[in-house]
């Protein structure tokens, strides 16, 4: 099992060095243009925060698994938790903000001890979509999650889950040994009680990351083949798929170094620039709250330590007006959002 | 001089044959592209198809797409391992199922 670039105190846990290195290299030799310069080719730059429409809240980089692409750096080995402090001030905003989802990330998020406190407080405020990004297995891990799908059930949550390929040794090359088997029985549980039945308003949608250094294809015929396969072997269903490129930042990123795959990832990111993709990229509707209750454009910027550019830093200081309008922060990270039919926390864009 | 006859990076060139005939370029692009849309056969089948010919014919520029493209649509290793023997089975064939002939000459001429 791998373990966490922080464990390991690679040179990569530093998101400085990992800044440098986007910078550098290819970049600075002008062998491939900067995002700057690419966007500005198609007169995006400077791309701006529109309307606030996703309020993201990471409630740690703790988690049950170790993935080989994870951008968290995530593991049983960070402590990065948010405060029961830090989830009230997050709570002024929720009950405020005109955002119409609310999405709850991690690390594995249901392992912050007040994370069903906090359920219960968010889903009183009414929004729309309330998200909760679970990684399948930690529903199977420990006895004291067992009822989760209940507790979701019970606050209407949208289910979001990760599932790079429909078979086991896809699965398990990616996110560690057992955890396909462990997600195909977390699923048909979910699927027990109603969630991603075909017609059920209990939504389960599942996130595919390509499996190496290449990109996702069609993300409509991708859903396609996981709804055949996994209805076929395992009687399973769900909603939507949700094709996510990744990012060239911790894990992946040292995994594309490691496999002396990063020029060509960056140059197929380049190659794959969708001006069409850039005018829907998420960090122009969504803000990302880290577990210390910091502001960032989305969660790849807060992994990457670049917080958003306005004088409101903190959720304690949390002002829409203030916030919309600013210009996002970019690195040559934000690539990965733009390639193909691009790519969000939703899905594809273009 | 190049020393080389093929460069991985004249894939990506592909499109510039079009450069010294647009006209038939074009048409050979739009008939490549319609190919490979969904029909009868879905996108992936057709896919793992073109990896296989592309083994018969042994082209290194589309073993590298058809290769890169299987793994965009999900296919696994396993798949297109299977792929490829179906290939190698029709090529071997092809050179065996010729032996018939050789029998039949064999048999005309030796006593």
């Amino acid at each position: 099992m791998i373990t966490s670039l922080h464990k390991r105190e690679s040179e990569l846990a530093n998101s400085k060095r990992q800044l440098e290195i986007l910078s550098n290299g290819i970049f600075k030799q002008g062998e491939l243009p900067t995002f700057k310069q690419k966007i500005s080719e198609t007169g995006q730059f400077p791309l701006r925060a529109k309307k606030l429409e996703i309020l993201q809240i990471n409630l740690g980089y703790m988690c049950n698994q170790v993935c080989e692409h994870c951008h968290v750096d995530a593991g049983p080995d960070r402590k990065e938790i948010m405060t029961p402090e830090t989830m009230l001030q997050c709570l002024e905003v929720i009950k405020s903000t005109g955002a119409h989802t609310l999405d709850l990330t991690g690390g594995a998020p249901e392992m912050n001890p007040n994370f069903r406190w906090f359920v219960d407080e968010a889903y009183k405020a009414g929004i729309k979509d309330f998200i909760v990004r679970s990684n399948l297995t930690i529903l199977q891990t420990n006895k004291k999650y067992h009822d989760l799908p209940g507790f979701f059930k019970k606050h209407n949550i949208h289910v979001v889950s990760s599932m790079p390929h429909w078979t086991r040794g896809k699965t398990d090359k990616q996110r560690g040994d057992g955890v396909f088997d462990k997600s195909i029985k977390a699923l048909k549980e979910l699927n027990a009680i109603g969630y991603g039945m075909p017609d059920s308003p209990l939504r389960l949608d599942l996130v595919y990351n390509p499996s190496g250094a290449f990109l996702p294809s069609n993300q409509k015929s991708l859903e396609k083949d996981f709804k055949k396969a996994l209805f076929d072997d395992f009687n399973i269903h769900f909603h939507h798929l949700f094709a996510i490129t990744n990012l060239p930042i911790s894990r992946f990123l040292d995994y594309l170094i490691a496999s002396e795959n990063y020029e060509d990832y960056m140059c197929a990111l380049v190659e794959a620039y969708n001006p069409s993709a850039v005018k829907n990229v998420m960090c122009t509707n969504t803000l990302s709250v880290s577990w210390d209750g910091f502001l960032y454009d989305c969660d790849f910027n807060q992994m990457l330590q670049l917080p958003v550019n306005s004088k409101v830093k903190h959720i304690s200081e949390y002002n829409e007006h203030l916030l919309e309008g600013r210009t996002i922060v970019t690195s040559q990270h934000c690539y990965g959002c733009t390639a193909g039919a691009g790519s969000s926390c939703q899905g594809t864009l273009a | 001089m190049q020393k080389t006859y093929y460069d991985p990076a004249d894939l990506k060139k592909f499109g510039k044959i079009s450069d010294w005939n647009e006209a038939l370029g074009a048409k050979f692009f739009d008939y490549y592209g319609k190919v490979f849309e969904a029909g009868a056969l879905t996108e992936r089948e057709k896919s793992l198809i073109a990896l296989a010919v592309a083994h018969t014919i042994q082209c290194p520029y589309c073993i590298d797409a058809y290769t890169g493209d299987g793994l965009q649509r999900g296919i696994t290793k396993e798949e297109m391992m299977e792929a490829l023997h179906v290939a190698a089975a029709i090529r071997g064939g092809a050179s065996l199922v010729h032996g018939v002939q050789m029998m039949n000459k064999v048999n005309k001429l030796d006593m």
